[in-house]
């Protein structure tokens, strides 16, 4: 650096010498774990989708217009006549998927390598929150172009709320502002979208990195590099975050990026899987689409809703096992009573433990997104069979799965045969 | 520190009052901003019943309109779907609509005032999806049980044509009926049942 931009620092720096400090603590003097691998890209990269998403969404909302008479023609305006909308907005839309594939991976990472154990349980539980708001955030925003599949969506979702015992209707009704969903509706789910619900987002976004940044990075070997330190107080096994994460997560970044756009440029629909075919019919009050599935990133959740029967003429108890489906996730590093933190060092029952959630997680997937007589009725009649659809009963099957995966951790991480933790990160 | 052993009473007291009153004031501020989030006047002033023809409707024809937003149904219903009501009855939830909701004079075995013309809110009880019309023909879809009726393509709930679920669907009751009354053979008042009204 020149001597005049180094004067020019110093003299900032020594006005608001803050700026410096938290670069330091964050960045250049941040001292990470020297064996992050693929897995640890997903942190970075959810960071950037979240600022592609903010940045879209404000010239999005340039040009959109939240009333039930106009929305879906100014989403059409957007797509034909204003210059590049249709970019913003395939932008948008498949950022929000691409949202939820690098959170869920990073997510996945966190189960691979104990990353919510202890001491980072705050940073597992402000990164929970952020994934329940990312839910809400994109519910919100689904309604906004006013298609088919947006009313219909957020029908359903709101009457969620209306089958809680005893307060169910009125809070349903309070959530709408209406009877039905209707513009008041259109309306509020916008200012929720576009400002309520990214301002909570920014916040735990920074809880999360700074809960992290006081505790210090995992890594894939789940041991604790701040217990061995050099002579100058730094983790032996550390590397600062800048530059040595920042260059490797540009690479990240470019090799993502390079995915986004060919499905920005040649599958922005990806099928209807990002923007679902029926979402192009403008919303009608008085009739339901054909099939009505939402979009992929839920359907986990919603094949749990549509597996449980109903009890004592009431439907809340599938809206119960789904709100605790994503509710459980926060007792996760309670569960986990393994010695181990890492898959590396853990035994056969967590193993495969966590590659049967796997499974059962894609299967209860894939069932949201096709309707239940997608492989066929039972031919035989049986007095417990209260449904013969076939994939009725298997995502029942996988809904007890799903909850048997956190209720029985305690017991199969304490009696797993672990292997021993080696001293040092190896490579 | 530690030389400060005594604490000021008064001013710890002072401090928790005016924290318990700053919390307060703090709640009830939020009590606009709630209150806000309820149905307008304009909202709540949408719901006046309406008047329908039904003369143009086919036997076994189903036409909907809206009230209060919500898809109301008018079938005028053919002997054979009369019949298959009889047919159904031990698939069903709750075939005599105890638990479900309906005026006095449609709690009855067709669900109507009369047992051609059906009238029902279209509206799943499950989660508020708008079922769509299976005829007797589609077993091949629906099961080899299948007599005609709706279903619902939210979430797989089946209904008869008296609109009473099917046993195993999520929805739990029967779909709705508004109070309805005939002002004439052709003419229809949903949303109220005295004439004149």
């Amino acid at each position: 650096m020149s001597s005049r931009l180094m004067a020019l620092w110093d003299w900032f720096d020594s006005r608001m010498p803050t700026v410096g400090e938290e670069w330091r603590k964050h960045a250049s003097e941040y001292y990470a774990p020297k064996n992050f691998n693929f897995w640890y890209y997903f942190g970075a990269l959810s960071l950037m989708v979240l600022v592609i998403q903010i940045v879209s969404g404000i010239f999005l909302t340039m040009h959109y217009k939240p009333d039930a008479a106009l929305a879906f023609g100014s989403v059409e305006y957007i797509m034909r006549d204003v210059p590049g909308g249709w970019i913003l907005r395939y932008i948008h839309t498949t950022g929000a998927s691409a949202f939820f594939v690098v959170v869920y991976l990073h997510m996945f990472r966190a189960l691979l390598y104990g990353s919510y154990r202890e001491p980072r349980e705050l940073v597992w539980i402000f990164g929970v929150l952020i994934y329940l708001t990312l839910m809400g955030e994109a519910f919100f925003g689904y309604l906004l172009p006013w298609g088919q599949m947006s009313y219909w969506g957020a029908q359903v979702i709101v009457n969620l709320f209306g089958t809680v015992p005893f307060i169910g209707e009125t809070l349903a009704l309070w959530i709408r502002g209406d009877y039905v969903v209707s513009d008041v509706t259109l309306n509020r789910f916008f200012a929720l979208h576009v400002i309520a619900l990214p301002l909570v987002l920014l916040g735990l976004v920074a809880a999360h990195v700074l809960a992290l940044h006081d505790v210090g990075s995992n890594n894939p070997d789940g041991i604790e590099i701040k217990k061995n330190k050099d002579a100058n107080g730094r983790p032996v096994d550390g590397i600062p975050f800048h530059p040595y994460y920042t260059v490797k997560d540009t690479v990240g970044a470019v090799v993502f990026l390079a995915i986004f756009c060919i499905v920005l440029f040649f599958m922005p629909e990806m099928g209807g899987y990002f923007i679902e075919h029926n979402n192009f019919i403008p919303a009608d009050p008085l009739k339901t689409p054909e099939h009505i599935a939402p979009v992929w990133y839920f359907t986990p959740y919603y094949s749990i809703l549509r597996a449980v029967p109903p009890l004592f003429n009431s439907q809340f108890p599938g809206v119960a096992a789904m709100g605790i489906a994503t509710l459980i996730l926060f007792f996760l590093p309670w569960l986990d009573r393994s010695p181990v933190k890492s898959i590396r060092y853990r035994g056969a029952y967590y193993k495969s433990a966590l590659a049967l959630f796997v499974v059962v997680f894609l299967v209860l997937g894939y069932l949201g997104v096709k309707p239940t007589t997608v492989w066929g009725q039972f031919g035989f009649e049986a007095f417990f069979l209260d449904t013969k659809d076939i994939a009725t009963w298997v995502a029942r099957l996988c809904t007890v799965l799903y909850f048997a995966f956190f209720i029985l951790m305690p017991w199969y991480t304490a009696k797993d045969k672990v292997k021993p933790v080696p001293d040092r990160v190896t490579m | 520190m530690s030389e400060q052993k005594k604490v000021d009473k008064t001013r710890r007291n002072l401090v928790v009052a005016t924290s318990v009153l700053g919390g307060a004031a703090s709640l009830g501020a939020a009590a606009p901003f709630v209150a806000s989030m309820w149905p307008s006047e304009r909202a709540k002033a949408a719901g006046a019943p309406i008047e329908v023809d039904i003369s143009a409707i086919a036997p076994g024809e189903l036409k909907v309109f809206e009230w209060r937003g919500k898809p109301v149904w008018v079938i005028r219903r053919t002997q054979d779907m009369l019949a298959s009501l009889k047919q159904v009855v031990g698939n069903l939830t709750d075939p005599a609509s105890e638990a479900s909701v309906q005026p006095e004079y449609a709690a009855n075995e067709h669900r109507s005032l009369n047992p051609e013309v059906m009238v029902m809110e279209g509206v799943c009880t499950h989660l508020g999806c708008s079922p769509q019309q299976r005829t007797a023909e589609a077993k091949a879809e629906m099961g080899g049980d299948w007599a005609g009726g709706f279903y619902c393509p939210c979430h797989g709930s089946k209904f008869d044509y008296a609109g009473r679920v099917y046993r195993g669907a999520p929805a739990p009751t029967n779909l709705p009926v508004p109070p309805y009354t005939f002002l004439s053979d052709s003419t229809l008042l949903i949303g109220d049942d005295k004439k004149g009204a």
